[in-house]
């Protein structure tokens, strides 16, 4: 490894984030990370199928759930990832002013996705009394939801960080598997969230 | 430094080949759209349970498929091991979330 | 390395040097430190229940400390002894035997080790105020009723500690799959780098089961919500479900590696290459993979149906395959070898039968119909423990005897080493032997005293007079410790002779750079080969040039502090709102600690041609 982290216009990797060795540990680790959090997600799906009909006299998932806010949310989190998909492709081509453009964007879109989550949340507990104590089917729906939106938030913290950070020395070996691994994970939390619309909202509205 | 690099010459075939790729991407991203609309409309139409939880949950495998296989790239080559792992990962899930529908509550 | 130049500088700058330490042989040596401390203590309550039950009705302590006891003797073995212990092992000799200079991720190795000190600390530190009592499977809802807060430290505890194996396990995979030296294919790894790869996959699967577990207990004892709460619709089978998909990897977590272990010792001490590679390779595999699909196996008297039992049944009774496949191929290693004993060996040796005990009444425990007899009675306990002791310490012990010179640069006393296997070895049969026969008379688990003349009394006081003489044992391996470092026989490289894998071929103990240039792996057993090409060691894949290593960091232990400060606060919180502050502020300092490594750039430094060149290696 060289000690000049910063990328040889001469000598363009084809794939900056991969270019060192420590990229490609970054890059290996971050799978093998998201393998672990399938199985952390799994067990907490695998406790609200178990408890989704626990409601204790409270609002059933059909009573609860407004699918109209729940699209916005999924149209807002999948263009997000789009939009982070983009900010590798400028990666990819050099180019760090229309990388950090989308990456902003991503970030936007996702700062978006949460507030929604915030007022689906201050809706249910407001408008129905529905909290994470009120039965174990509240129990479990918040912690897998809001585990979710924790992972959303993480996601926001770190892009925002590595913005901030890289803004004036831009693109280097140093920090592309940065931004590369970022994108991996939140790829992962839209992964996330399709089983979530699906599992929770969908076909809590169905049966 | 940053104005240098966004002008810095890179290899053009690359960029051809890097731009082919994002085009793929954005036919991704509209086929998990249409997906998601899919989903949503048949829970809105009310067709029955028995057709519909199979169909969307169908769907979101697709749709799932899509993000890992495009947009995190596991189609591609040096992606065995993490690729792997995610099965393992995705084995596990189905496992769990059969216990937990199944032999939990009797 | 380290040894001799630490000395010169220093008590402070020593200690600084191992608090900061990102080396993966620094590492490795802390985490046995640790577990080995962790290993008394259990060691301590184990001696503790057989004295109060050496006798029918005895009053050496009371009922809730009993509780108490068998909780804290069955976590700390299991999370903060055994476990430990073999990250230990496998953070030093993993990298070496792949021919490596270091893990992927240094930092995250000393993090990971750090939150397991902690996590392991915060658990005993509840001995001051009451520890935990609902046994080491916590099961809800006696976990939920339990008054004070000895769960609340298990919780916390489990999952610092539990983290922090978590990145462990990251780390291992990533090291295996990227950093094996020239030549080093996957079927020319040794076969406990294997066993390390496949244990720390099940790393990766299990604990986010058990990380999920002890949140939503932590969640209905601390925040009032009703996972668990039978009242509110919850349902406390989910705590055993969760428990357990983490609990029953967990063992194979336990096992693997010292699999590994026996695959390197026997092939070591016959002179011969280890029979059956592949099916070595392949069998471990196919345990790991079985071993996720058969947890319910401990919840048989649930009432998962008959449909469900069988299933679990049949796949538990499918492990005896590959294990069996294991212990034949170790027996046919051994066959026709040049064998030599020594207490490395004698370790190994007597794990055959005893391992194969343990794995006969897991046979037997495995027939559901037939566990509604054996459940609860100490017939289990007599099973798991001929399984973990018999498999996983003796494992562990034959190792370290194994890899002492490598580690240490001076080998075991031979002598005191026979000494305490000798009388490790009885006791442990004096102890847990009578104990299948305990449970069938009818004798349960977790009581703290058990009726004059039921026929159980003989049997207890053999057991207890087991546990003195596995004391002894013990306690004379740490005299043998003691001995071996003030004076023991220095080791060199190839510390046995015959040594055929890539640790074997670098100086004992190690420069903190492992190799100095790395070595071409041509096969299996790569420094075998070369020995009977005649060559003296390994044949370099590099020339000398400078050598790019991590630089050390106080981080990782502030982060850790932080955190356990916050547990802390967690813990207390419920009975005084104040305790947030130390939550807050603990979690403020492993957040800007985090910060800071995230913001300063840390390219490690370089060691210079010139100064390698003068070194040697």
């Amino acid at each position: 490894m060289s000690h000049d982290h910063s990328i040889d216009p001469k000598n363009m990797p084809k794939d900056p984030s991969k270019a060192t060795t420590e990229g490609k540990h970054k890059f290996m680790g971050l799978w093998i990370f998201l393998g672990g959090e399938t199985v952390l997600f799994a067990c907490l799906f695998g406790t609200y199928l178990a408890l989704r009909n626990s409601n204790a006299g409270g609002p059933t998932t059909q009573e609860l759930y407004g699918l109209g806010l729940v699209f916005l949310m999924t149209v807002l989190l999948l263009t997000s990832s789009l939009t982070s998909v983009y900010a590798i492709y400028h990666m990819k081509n050099n180019d760090f002013k229309k990388m950090q453009l989308w990456m902003g964007i991503t970030a936007l879109l996702g700062i978006g996705f949460l507030a929604c989550e915030i007022y689906e949340f201050a809706h249910y507990i407001h408008g129905y009394g529905f909290t994470f104590r009120s039965s174990a089917f509240g129990s479990a729906f918040y912690a897998l939801v809001g585990f979710h939106g924790g992972h959303v938030a993480f996601g926001l913290s770190w892009i925002i960080t590595l913005m901030v950070r890289n803004a004036k020395r831009g693109l280097d070996l140093y920090n592309a598997p940065k931004f590369n691994t970022f994108a991996l994970y939140w790829h992962f939390i839209d992964v996330v969230w399709v089983f979530i619309f699906t599992v929770v909202y969908l076909m809590g509205m169905v049966s | 430094m940053t104005d240098e690099m966004s002008t810095r010459k890179i290899n053009s075939f690359q960029k051809q080949k890097n731009k082919q790729e994002m085009q793929r991407m954005v036919v991704s991203f509209a086929l998990m759209i249409i997906f998601t609309l899919i989903a949503f409309a048949l829970v809105m139409l009310e067709v029955p349970s028995t057709y519909v939880i199979p169909i969307i949950l169908l769907l979101a495998f697709v749709q799932v498929g899509f993000q890992f296989f495009y947009f995190m790239h596991l189609k591609d080559k040096g992606h065995e091991v993490p690729s792997q792992i995610i099965y393992g990962g995705v084995f596990i899930t189905v496992m769990v979330a059969l216990t937990f529908t199944v032999i939990t509550w009797w | 390395m380290g040894m001799t130049s630490a000395q010169k500088r220093g008590f402070g700058a020593t200690l600084w040097d191992w608090l900061t330490t990102v080396d993966h042989k620094k590492i490795g040596i802390l985490y046995m430190a640790g577990g080995g401390f962790f290993f008394l203590m259990g060691g301590l309550e184990a001696v503790i229940i057989r004295i109060q039950l050496m006798s029918p009705e005895n009053n050496f302590i009371s009922a809730g400390l009993y509780n108490e006891m068998i909780t804290m003797h069955g976590t700390t073995m299991i999370f903060l002894a055994a476990m430990p212990i073999l990250l230990g092992l496998m953070n030093f000799i993993m990298p070496l035997q792949i021919g490596a200079r270091d893990v992927a991720f240094p930092f995250l190795n000393s993090l990971g080790f750090w939150l397991f000190l902690f996590g392991g600390v915060l658990l005993n530190l509840s001995w001051f105020t009451g520890a935990p009592d609902a046994g080491w499977t916590n099961y809800a809802p006696l976990s939920i009723q339990s008054p004070g807060h000895g769960i609340d430290f298990y919780i916390m505890g489990l999952q610092l500690s539990g983290a922090g194996t978590l990145m462990g396990g990251i780390n291992f995979i990533v090291t295996i799959v990227l950093m094996r030296a020239p030549g080093m294919t996957y079927m020319r790894m040794p076969l406990f780098t294997w066993t390390t790869f496949v244990a720390s996959i099940l790393i990766l699967f299990a604990f986010p089961a058990l990380t999920v577990g002890l949140f939503l207990m932590m969640f209905d004892r601390m925040f009032g919500s009703a996972f668990f709460d039978a009242a509110l619709g919850g349902n406390a089978v989910i705590w055993q479900h969760l428990f357990w998909i983490f609990g029953h990897p967990e063992v194979y977590i336990l096992i693997l590696p010292v699999f590994g272990v026996f695959s390197e010792v026997f092939p070591t001490f016959a002179k011969k290459r280890l029979f059956g590679y592949t099916a070595m390779v392949f069998a471990t595999f196919l345990i790991a993979f079985l071993g996720f699909m058969v947890w319910a196996h401990h919840m048989f008297t649930v009432g998962l149906g008959p449909v469900a039992n069988s299933i679990f049944a049949v796949a538990t009774m499918a492990i005896a395959v590959p294990t069996g496949i294991k212990i034949f191929n170790w027996l046919f290693t051994l066959w026709g070898g040049s064998i030599k004993i020594n207490s490395a060996m004698l370790w190994a040796l007597a794990f055959i039968p005893s391992f194969t005990i343990g794995g006969m009444t897991g046979v037997m425990l495995a027939s559901a119909v037939a566990d509604y007899q054996y459940h609860d009675t100490y017939f289990v306990i007599g099973h798991f423990h001929y399984v973990i002791v018999g498999g996983t310490v003796f494992g562990i012990l034959s190792g370290l005897h194994y890899w002492w010179p490598k580690m240490f640069g001076k080998y075991l006393h031979e002598g005191l080493g026979q000494l305490s296997f000798w009388t490790f070895f009885v006791g442990f049969h004096l102890t847990f032997f009578i104990q299948h026969f305990l449970g069938l008379m009818g004798m349960p688990r977790r009581y703290w005293v058990f009726l004059e003349n039921q026929g159980l009394d003989t049997g207890n006081l053999i057991s207890s007079i087991g546990a003195f003489f596995m004391s002894f044992g013990v306690i004379v391996f740490l005299i043998n410790i003691i001995l071996t470092t003030i004076k023991g026989k220095k080791a060199p490289r190839d510390a046995w002779g015959s040594g055929r894998t890539l640790e074997w071929s670098i100086s004992s103990p190690p420069v903190h750079y492992n190799y100095k240039q790395l070595p071409l792996v041509r096969g299996l057993d790569p420094l075998w080969i070369e020995k009977m090409e005649g060559n003296k060691n390994m044949t370099p894949a590099e020339p000398v040039d400078e050598i790019h290593m991590p630089n050390g960091s106080i981080l990782p232990l502030i982060i850790t502090i932080g955190m356990t400060i916050a547990s802390y606060g967690f813990i207390y919180q419920t009975g005084n709102k104040l305790w947030l502050i130390a939550v807050y502020s603990g979690m403020a300092i492993a957040l800007i600690s985090m910060l800071t490594r995230s913001l300063k750039d840390d390219h490690g430094h370089h060691i210079p041609k010139e100064e390698l060149e003068r070194i040697g290696d």
